[in-house]
Parts: C-alpha cells; structure tokens; sequence
C-alpha cells in the first residue's frame, strides 16, 4: 500500500501543477483532443447517422463501418499515422492521435444515430404523418427527440473511447496524461507510472459518469422507446 | 514496403505467433471466468447488475493505465499483459452469454421441462445450443478486441505486431510503425471476417431478429 499512498502524494504534491509538465496542463491536453476529435467526428457522422435511419437507404454502410469500428486497433491506426503526419505543425504525434481518435469515434456515433431513428416505433411515425407532419418534422419533432437517450450513449461510448485511447499520444509524441505513464516506464519509476494511470482512469471514469446524468436528463418522459430488439448495448466502448 | 516485409519475415512470424498466442490465452482464460459467472448471472438476476458493473469499470480504464497499474506489482512480464487482456474479455463475454440465454424462447424451455430434462440437462442441450450464436458473436468480439489491446502491450515488452510499431515511433522508422499499423490491422479484420463465416456456418439455426446482446 506504501506505493499507492506514493502516487496520491505525487498526485497531490503542488511542485506537479505548474509548467508544460504539470497535471493540468496535461489533463487538459488530454482532455482537449479527446473532446475536439469526438466533436469532429460527430460534425460527420450524425448527420450521415441520420439521413441513413430515417430514409433506410445504405444501411449497409452503416453496419458496416459500425462493424469495422471494432475491430479497428488503435495504436495500429496511430502507428499508420504517424510517419505521415510527422512533419505537420504542432507537437509531435499531435495530428496522428487526432485523426486516430475522430476515426476511432466515427463508427460508435453513425451507429447509435442511425439504431436510434430506426428504431422509433412505426405507429409513432404513422400517428404524426396521419397529424400531418412532413418526413422532416416527423425527423425533427418525433425521431430525434425519442432517440435522443441512443444518440447520447453512442456521444458517452465515443468519449470514453476518446479518453482511453489519447493515453497513447503519450507512447508516440508525449503529450497528455499518457506522458506520465511513458515516462514512469521508462526510468521504471513506480509511483509515476501509478499516478498517471489513476489520473488517466479518473478523467475516463469522470466522463462516463458525466454522460450517464447528461442521459438521464434528455431522455424524453416516455417508455416506449426501451428495450428496443437491436439496440447497440448501453455500455459498450472498444477498450483501448 | 515490400522490402521491408522480405527483411523482417521472420520476425513477422514470430510476432504474429506471439499475437496470436497472447490472444488465444486471455480468450481462453477469460471465458474460463465469464461462463460460470454469467450462468449463475443469469439463474440468479440479482447477481447480474453487480457483475457488468465491475466488469464495466474494468472495461472503462484504458488498458495502458491499466498495465501501468499492475507492473509495479506483477512487473514486465505475461502475466501482466495477460491479466489486463483477460479482464477486458469479462464484459463483453458475461454480457453476450447472459443475453444469449435470456434470449432462448419461453416455449423451448417448457417444452425440454415437460419432457422431463433435469436443469442442467435443460442449460447444456436446449438453452446453450439456442443462445450459442449470441455466444459466438461475444467471442468474436473479444477476440478482436484483445487482438488490438495486444499492439498496446507492446509497452510492457509483450505486443506481437504492436512491437514493430512501437520500435518504428521510438527510432522514427516509420516505415517499421507502418508495418506493425497494417498487420495488426489485416490481422483483425481478417479474425473478424473468418468469425462472422465461422458464425454461419456453425449456427444454421442463428436467428437475426430480437437479439440483444453486442453483435
């Protein structure tokens, strides 16, 4: 236990919170990525989400790379990225993390969007085209709000995801948390290398906690849309 | 590329071995622990909730805190790598056996009930041959998930492919990160693709619909 007590008081130690090196820095670094990739991955993948659930056209494509989502390995994406995007401005491994992680986002966020609209209950969609509501506002007013819970899991599964694996911008580059646990490897110091991983397991366990109040509270006060046959699982990151 | 591949064949085998290897253990191990658990999760539902959630909290830590976690204890050695693979299969096996089993009709059972089968005749000839497609399609979850986990534990000297990554980021011989991106990569798709064939042609009886378990 002398260990872990080591690692909450490396944690605690105020000499680690300044500088380019210092826990906020780097838990914002990681933070920020995480975040920025998710936030360019939904930019693409919602709408394509929702285009393919409400019209059940390309569904195939979506399954696909929803399929193809899991059996990406991250640090092999990372590992292909790296050589070409080392000459690009910015820290080293920056870009290849980046494009890693909005790659690595994609499939779990297309998925829920287009399982969430599909999965709305025909008689609802008949009841508000009989109330006569175009596709788009039935989309609008009737599809996204029911799916919203679905939509806001893919978000927490892609962030959690997100998190996970910019602990590996530190393995090629050395930025954010992960920075902590390659260093702690390489000079084999303990209590560094336990201290960055409870950092990193905090910031993941913070964000799957925060997405799982954010979906209690837009999800619509019904319950007819649970327990749909097909939906994506409610906790199913890729680990990485 | 292509030089490269001819240069490094035979280390490419040997960590393609090794990948394999590494996998095929925590596969083996972790349904070793996951079928017990999720049988006696699914008699016993109270059990169920508790379960998925350690195992969830297992699933959320990303595997490089997590083998930075246990090398102060277990070191740089297998068993490290092996009990940070092993606990990432958990979830995701517990929850498509259970989801499988949950899923087997109503009137199969009572019929198999009313032909006399003892329960456990009842677990081992009618509710695991009918749930072993969602069954199935856990395994290949895992697998393919452990398949990319073991790129990561490279770092703990134990990564099949991932070491070529690893080796080409730390000299900057990209040609090598590549390498190990593209094999790891074929390698999981290609596990993935011969799974979901296996899947067909071992469960003829599969049913698509109302399947609630990760596919």
């Amino acid at each position: 236990m002398g260990l872990l007590a080591d690692a909450f008081r490396w944690l605690t130690d105020p000499a680690h919170y300044g500088g380019p090196n210092g826990i906020p820095t780097r838990v914002l670094e990681h933070v920020q990525i995480s975040f920025q990739a998710v936030a360019v991955a939904a930019i693409v993948a919602v709408p394509v989400g929702l285009f393919i659930g409400h019209r059940r056209r390309f569904e195939s494509v979506a399954t696909t790379i929803g399929g193809l989502g899991r059996a990406l390995p991250s640090f092999g994406v990372l590992g292909i990225l790296f050589g070409p995007t080392l000459a690009w401005p910015g820290k080293i491994g920056y870009w290849a993390t980046f494009i890693a992680l909005i790659l690595l986002s994609i499939p779990p966020l297309l998925i829920s969007t287009y399982v969430s609209i599909k999965g709305v209950d025909d008689d609802l969609v008949e009841a508000a085209r009989g109330m006569g509501m175009s596709g788009t506002e039935i989309l609008r007013r009737v599809k996204i709000p029911l799916g919203m819970p679905l939509i806001v899991s893919g978000f927490r599964i892609a962030s959690v995801q997100s998190i996970a694996t910019a602990t590996l911008w530190g393995v090629a580059g050395g930025g954010a948390i992960g920075r902590y646990i390659v260093d702690g490897f390489a000079s084999q110091n303990r209590v560094l290398l336990l201290a960055g991983a409870i950092l990193v397991a905090l910031v993941a366990i913070a964000t799957e906690f925060a997405f799982g109040v954010a979906a209690r509270l837009l999800s619509p006060k019904t319950t007819s849309h649970r327990n749909m046959p097909g939906a994506p699982p409610a906790s199913a990151p890729t680990p990485v | 590329m292509g030089e490269l591949l001819a240069k490094e064949r035979e280390e490419i085998f040997v960590k393609f071995l090794e990948h394999m290897n590494l996998t095929a253990i925590a596969i083996g191990i972790g349904l070793l622990i996951a079928f017990p658990l999720a049988v006696y999760a699914y008699r016993h539902k109270r059990f169920y909730g508790p379960l998925t959630g350690v195992s969830g909290l297992l699933y959320t830590i990303p595997s490089l805190a997590l083998f930075a976690f246990l090398t102060p204890y277990t070191g740089l050695t297998m068993v490290t790598a092996e009990i940070g693979l092993v606990s990432y299969t958990l979830l995701i096996l517990i929850r498509n056996i259970v989801s499988g089993l949950d899923g087997v009709p109503e009137d199969a059972r009572e019929s198999a009930l009313g032909m006399g089968l003892s329960p456990r005749q009842l677990l081992w000839q009618v509710e695991l041959p009918l749930a072993l497609p969602v069954i199935f399609a856990g395994i290949r979850l895992a697998t393919v998930t452990v398949i990319g986990l073991v790129t990561v534990t490279s770092l703990i000297t134990y990564g099949g492919l991932g070491a070529f990554i690893l080796e080409g980021i730390q000299k900057l011989d990209t040609s090598l990160s590549i390498l190990g991106g593209v094999l790891s990569l074929v390698l999981a798709v290609l596990v993935d693709a011969a799974f979901r064939r296996a899947e067909r042609i071992a469960t003829p009886w599969a049913q698509s619909h109302g399947v609630s378990g990760m596919t």
